[in-house]
């Protein structure tokens, strides 16, 4: 198997958490990895993105060559947009519909909206509103996780077990909250 | 014991693991986890191996080289850029030598992904003569921490570790030791014929030194860190030639496997038909380059950061047969990508272009100061006091605030390097500028700010300082920064006059009470301090959820 995976959104959003997740998970179940992270200037509020690479093959380069990756996991939309030219053409888009918008002239939300509504394989949700509905509030990532496990190829169990131990040092309520979202998350595909 | 760790993490933890008794550092992207991770490391706690953060560079490279003097292992880490700033106890370290272990990690930013210009420090390796390490993957990175501490003992010279943003910033499954190495013991091997740099001293050294540079030459050649692979099947006869060999180094080699492994028509059975050379440790291993240029007709030559090899290799000849980034095969500047790498080889680009948004959509958005950020109420007071004046100039410097020049503030005209706020408004005022403001954070006017502070005091030069305290160093992620709690009596202590020494709080309600400081003291003809001061939005974040845990 192997799987690209380009994580990004805004800086601050929590897609490195999200990161170690599928890292932690892969790790287990002894496959390769690969990840590139942004640290430093960018995390201010700006456009960020983390490369993650598994697979059970080694893995050469840090970084996803164009027209490779087969999910773009994406806490805003237009930041899904910015990285289209890294997904392989039947790829899937997993992404926060909710917009950040922290830019004087951000597109209006039906513009965004059209765009993806383009491409073959999306999935647009509104992790924000479905963390709150559930009493997780702070999960939200976790749930957009969930929503893209039927690409990222590792068992749901695997993935499980790595929220345990990722989120075990914060406390039981936590590590519940958590699968509790990847669950929520898993489910979104099916509806 | 397997772990998932950073191309910074893997250097640290190999510094621990080869028997290190210390870490001297300044915060820098990307380097700074390395001593986070030295920091919080369990086996570094319990052996008290030295970890806190220093001034600058300089102090930091300086006191590591003691360290090492007393025969001990010692680590000094740093961006690029504060290779510039320790470049004086860098290059004389060289004379010197060493006597415990001693490796000097500069993590390079080709991109300028957080920086101000994308020097590629194996430069500064060959004309200190100083050997070289350039680790491919985090692995390679953890295991030639140990090999470059044994190499600079047995060669009594420090190591230059280069190592470039991706490298740095990029995880891995690293396959560590059970157990750390023991510390060396302290020792007075160190003879002051060869550390006091007298004239007559640094000539015997310097020679001796030159004359190292062929025993280091030949390790390269042997160094099981440089590895050339030659297509055995291909060449049948003498003289034969494939038509294409690459010669690659660092993190540049991944991009290459990458792309050869994804070219079409080879069966996974079939040897690619292309000579290579990785290359890890320098001196440029010269007999290597030879072997690999007598079997191919073109050389590519990928590396990440400046031409380093290819201008080695091109020598003073130019030969057409030798491509790279000075001839336009690779992108002169900026960071390589498997992209690039793929079409200078030759090989397909991956798969189509990928897919497009429409281009309108997708809007730049740069970094910006937090929200709530006490940096943003200082450039909204110090903007509407400058509006009194028809060509105000503000000198800006390194660190969150220079963000400053963006909308909405617009506020700074100048940032150079770590402390040239003062010197510049200084320079400015000498020339007849007149407001002269200077823009500096707590942590970067103790790194390079208080000698700059100390000449303009001494000739009383008319500019405004403003040290934005935020009381860490904020946009390498909130280090401890060594001057908090002392910046007034620093500028007492430097002859500031304490009429002129003010501070505020930098908070919207304060605004009017903060414009009428910053009016008073721009209008007074002489140096005049400004510290607004309140805690880091992003550090007060952490700290308030640690006290509510």
């Amino acid at each position: 198997m192997k799987t690209d995976i380009v994580l990004c959104g805004v800086g601050g959003q929590g897609i490195l958490s999200i990161a170690t997740v599928i890292g932690e998970a892969a790790m287990a179940e002894e496959l390769y990895i690969k990840q590139a992270e942004v640290h430093g200037m960018s995390q201010r509020g700006g456009d960020v993105q983390s490369n993650l690479r598994i697979s059970d093959q080694p893995i050469h380069s840090d970084l996803i060559p164009h027209g490779a990756a087969d999910l773009i996991l994406s806490m805003e939309p237009m930041e899904a947009l910015r990285y289209l030219p890294y997904l392989k053409p039947d790829g899937w888009v997993v992404t926060s519909c909710v917009p950040f918008v922290n830019i004087p002239n951000y597109p209006a939300s039906d513009m965004l909206d059209a765009e993806l509504a383009r491409l073959p394989h999306v999935l647009s949700i509104d992790i924000e509103r479905l963390a709150k509905d559930n009493a997780i509030p702070r999960s939200a990532n976790i749930i957009l996780l969930g929503a893209a496990l039927h690409v990222i190829g590792i068992d749901a169990e695997a993935l499980q077990d790595a929220v345990r131990r990722v989120f075990a040092a914060k406390g039981e309520a936590v590590v519940q909250a958590n699968l509790k979202a990847l669950s929520i998350g898993s489910e979104q595909i099916k509806g | 014991m397997k772990k998932l760790l950073l191309g910074d993490e893997a250097i640290a933890q190999g510094a621990i693991d080869a028997g290190l008794s210390g870490v001297y550092a300044y915060p820098g992207t990307p380097s700074t986890e390395i001593t986070e991770y030295i920091q919080q490391n369990e086996t570094a706690r319990q052996r008290h191996l030295h970890s806190r953060w220093c001034t600058n560079e300089k102090t930091a490279m300086e006191a590591a080289l003691g360290m090492s003097f007393m025969g001990k292992r010692a680590l000094v880490c740093m961006k690029h850029v504060g290779l510039n700033v320790c470049a004086d106890p860098f290059v004389n370290s060289g004379m010197t030598g060493v006597n415990g272990g001693l490796v000097v990690l500069v993590a390079d930013d080709p991109s300028m992904h957080s920086s101000q210009d994308e020097q590629d420090s194996r430069f500064y390796g060959k004309f200190a003569m100083i050997p070289t390490f350039e680790p491919s993957n985090q692995q390679e990175a953890y295991d030639m921490m140990e090999a470059a501490f044994d190499y600079s003992e047995q060669q009594c010279l420090p190591v230059l570790m280069r190592v470039t943003t991706r490298m740095a910033h990029s995880r891995a499954v690293v396959r560590i030791k059970e157990a750390a190495r023991e510390e060396n013991p302290l020792n007075y091997n160190a003879k002051a014929s060869n550390w006091v740099l007298l004239p007559a001293n640094a000539r015997r050294r310097n020679d001796l030194v030159t004359a190292q540079q062929t025993q280091l030459e030949a390790d390269a050649e042997t160094s099981s860190f440089n590895r050339l692979s030659l297509p055995t099947t291909s060449l049948t006869s003498e003289g034969e030639r494939v038509p294409l060999g690459v010669i690659t180094s660092g993190i540049a080699y991944n991009y290459v496997m990458e792309a050869l492994a994804h070219r079409p028509n080879l069966s996974e059975e079939e040897e690619p038909n292309v000579s290579l050379l990785k290359i890890s440790q320098y001196p440029l291993p010269k007999r290597l380059v030879r072997q690999l240029l007598d079997t191919c007709q073109r050389v590519l030559i990928v590396e990440e950061g400046q031409p380093f090899i290819e201008e080695q290799v091109r020598g003073v000849c130019e030969n057409a047969n030798i491509l790279g980034r000075l001839t336009g095969e690779l992108p002169r500047t900026g960071e390589l990508t498997p992209d690039s790498v793929a079409k200078a080889l030759g090989c397909p680009e991956h798969h189509t272009e990928g897919l497009q948004a429409t281009a309108s959509v997708i809007l730049p958005r740069p970094p910006q100061l937090c929200q709530g950020c006490g940096h943003r109420d200082v450039y909204i007071a110090l903007n509407e006091v400058l509006l009194d004046f028809e060509h105000p100039r503000v000198f800006g410097d390194i660190g969150c605030y220079t963000l400053g020049f963006l909308p909405p503030y617009k506020a700074i005209h100048s940032c150079v390097d770590m402390g040239a706020s003062i010197t510049m408004a200084k320079g400015a005022a000498d020339a007849g500028q007149w407001p002269a403001v200077a823009v500096i954070g707590d942590s970067t006017f103790t790194h390079s700010g208080m000698t700059g502070l100390l000449d303009a005091v001494n000739e009383d030069a008319d500019i405004t300082i403003i040290i934005s305290d935020n009381l860490t160093t904020a946009m390498t992620g909130g280090q401890d920064s060594a001057g908090t709690n002392k910046f007034e009596a620093i500028c007492l202590g430097l002859g500031v006059n304490p009429a002129h020494v003010r501070v505020v709080v930098p908070l919207p309600k304060n605004m009017a009470e903060i414009t009428r400081v910053l009016r008073e003291e721009i209008n007074y003809h002489g140096v005049s301090v400004i510290i607004p001061r309140r805690e880091c939005i992003q550090t007060f974040k952490r700290h308030s959820k640690v006290k509510k845990g």
